[in-house]
């Protein structure tokens, strides 16, 4: 418990004490939020996982795309 | 048979890719390199116990830690796009991909972001041996995390290490070591981190050559140069090095590459080696003949084999076979391609309903004579009866890259001996014109690392897997206007990042080593 708490302080007070740093972590967060919020969420979806319930599905929509054009 | 494919969608999705990557390698060589500066400069100050060198350190980590805070993240965005562009490429590669990824993330960035917070937050907090070893651990922490990206990559190049597997079209990783200390992926690692050295020393040359023109914080300018070249020159020498190394792998494993680098499209034994040149229009597949150049004799095929009168392949060679040197011809290659595709798409529709014949081709999966005949030329079966011009790169951007990054690299070998020799007679300040030249050359810096990366990919052009599956192949059935307006978007976010990343760096830099290291 002693060392968690240690370890809560470390961190607590390296946040506080930065000057640049807080700059850069509003950057990271807003970065962060685009990337996963926005980006992820809205335009990249695993299309896989998203179109085919299955290993088996996902395996025979790739075999019959990749042979389709003989 | 290309009428089936969408261009307009394969372009955008490659254009995307490739500007998303070369966003993201501009984040990531100075914090692979700058990280072992740093820990370079706090080894100097515990060993000595100079303040001065605690400053120079803490400056120098303040700039790591704005390039660190703005690049992290940005590789994410290419996993994204191998999940929504590139979806039957993830499904192709298996667990090939996963696995070094997977290890990647667990491994290498867990180690590296519990380290940094110690080496911010930790010098008043810890002793000082426990903050160097946080230091070093930081650095090799970040250079771990680029090993497991370089190994994948690697793979792309040179498939080894795998077995296909035609009831899941999936690629099984039979052989963890084939793929993870391949030659490719050994040289690949070693010449790409080596190269990331050499951007951070001429970052840390350029600010402190600055400095040295403005005529502030001298002695702080004079001892990062001084770390800075001699880094840096180890860097540039290990670079021409794994430089070589890496050339006589693309000899073996991609010919077609190594023929574009230097735009040789007749064969020949004992080649010369383009010193300088300027390419002509191209006549004909595979002949782009080059109007000037001044050559090294013998040079190419001595670099490539070790032996000076070794044959070196042209693209001709490639295009149309040499039957004499055991090329196979572009078409030959098709042709063998097409049976591969053939017999996946007869083996699925036979799983169900023919047992026997099911059988008879699952068998051909697992004759390694078959996978090496027929198998291996996979990805030719796309271009089976097409313009043998569409398996050639781009010619003229693999040549003009590949010859700029070299040229750039001999400017650097001379920048940090003339640096180091000029730091050593303390001579440097006196030398206006070579400090101005000391910072233009860390955007060249940025220049050259990009332009690898450049005649590394635009060279295996059209393979997204060397040899196996071309890109029109793997990308997935999207429209091209939503790749579109994700391009324009990430170029937006990506210079507002870059811009951010700039101007708190300049403002940094601008206050100087005395406000360094919060």
């Amino acid at each position: 418990m002693h060392f968690l708490k240690k370890v809560f302080f470390f961190y607590y007070d390296g946040f506080r004490q930065m000057t640049v740093g807080k700059k850069l972590w509003i950057i990271i967060l807003l970065k962060l939020f685009i990337m996963f919020a926005i980006l992820k969420l809205f335009f990249f979806p695993d299309l896989m996982k998203k179109n085919f319930a299955t290993d088996q599905e996902r395996s025979e929509y790739v075999i019959d795309e990749l042979t389709q054009i003989q | 048979m290309l009428q089936n494919f969408d261009m307009s969608l394969v372009d955008w999705s490659r254009g995307q890719f490739a500007l998303t990557a070369l966003y993201h390698w501009l984040f990531v060589p100075l914090t692979l390199g700058l990280s072992f500066i740093v820990a370079i400069m706090e080894t100097i100050y515990v060993k000595t116990g100079d303040e001065a060198w605690k400053k120079i350190t803490k400056f120098w980590m303040t700039i790591f830690g704005i390039n660190f805070a703005i690049g992290v993240a940005t590789g994410i965005i290419l996993e994204f796009e191998f999940g929504t562009n590139w979806s039957k490429y993830s499904w192709f590669v298996g667990d090939i991909f996963g696995a070094p990824l997977a290890i990647e993330g667990i491994l290498a960035f867990f180690m590296e972001s519990t380290f940094i917070a110690v080496m911010f937050f930790g010098w008043e907090k810890v002793s000082k041996k426990f903050h160097l070893a946080s230091s070093w651990l930081t650095a090799i922490g970040s250079n771990l995390s680029a090993l497991w990206i370089l190994i994948a990559n690697a793979w792309m190049q040179n498939p080894v290490g795998m077995h296909f597997n035609p009831d899941t079209a999936r690629n099984e990783m039979v052989d963890f070591a084939a793929v993870a200390l391949s030659p490719t992926a050994i040289n690949k690692f070693l010449h790409t981190i080596t190269e990331a050295y050499v951007v951070a020393a001429l970052v840390v040359l350029a600010i402190s050559a600055w400095y040295l023109l403005k005529g502030r914080d001298v002695l702080f300018a004079k001892r990062s140069i001084m770390v800075g070249s001699v880094f840096g020159l180890i860097g540039i020498l290990m670079t021409l090095y794994t430089g070589d190394g890496s050339a006589k792998q693309v000899f073996r494993t991609q010919p077609v590459k190594l023929a574009a680098m230097e735009g040789l499209y007749e064969g020949e034994h004992g080649a010369s080696l383009v010193a300088f040149g300027l390419m002509g229009k191209a006549e004909e597949p595979g002949n782009h003949p080059i109007r000037m150049k001044i050559t090294l004799p013998k040079m190419l095929s001595f670099l490539a084999t070790g032996d000076a009168n070794a044959y070196v392949p042209g693209l001709k060679d490639q295009i149309y076979g040499n039957e004499e040197q055991g090329i196979l011809s572009f078409q030959e290659k098709a042709e063998r391609g097409a049976v591969a595709l053939q017999t996946l798409r007869e083996l699925k529709e036979a799983k169900d309903s023919d047992p026997a014949r099911y059988k008879e081709l699952r068998a051909r999966f697992e004759d390694p004579q078959w996978m090496k005949d027929y198998f291996a030329y996979f990805g030719y079966g796309y271009y089976q009866g097409e313009d043998p011009a569409l398996l050639l790169p781009n010619v003229t951007m693999t040549f003009y890259s590949f010859h700029l990054m070299v040229a750039l690299g001999f400017w650097f070998l001379l920048v940090f001996l003339l640096a180091l020799v000029w730091g050593i007679k303390d001579k440097l300040a006196g030398k206006r014109w070579f400090l101005h030249l000391m910072v233009w050359t860390a955007p060249l810096a940025y220049l050259a690392t990009e332009l690898g990366w450049i005649t590394a990919e635009v060279g295996r052009q059209p393979w997204i897997i060397q040899d196996l599956m071309p890109n029109m192949a793997a990308v997935s059935n999207i429209s091209a206007t939503t790749v579109q307006v994700t391009f324009w978007l990430f170029t937006l976010t990506f210079t507002i990042l870059a811009i951010a990343e700039l101007k708190i760096m300049f403002k940094q830099i601008n206050l100087g080593p005395k406000d360094g290291g919060q």
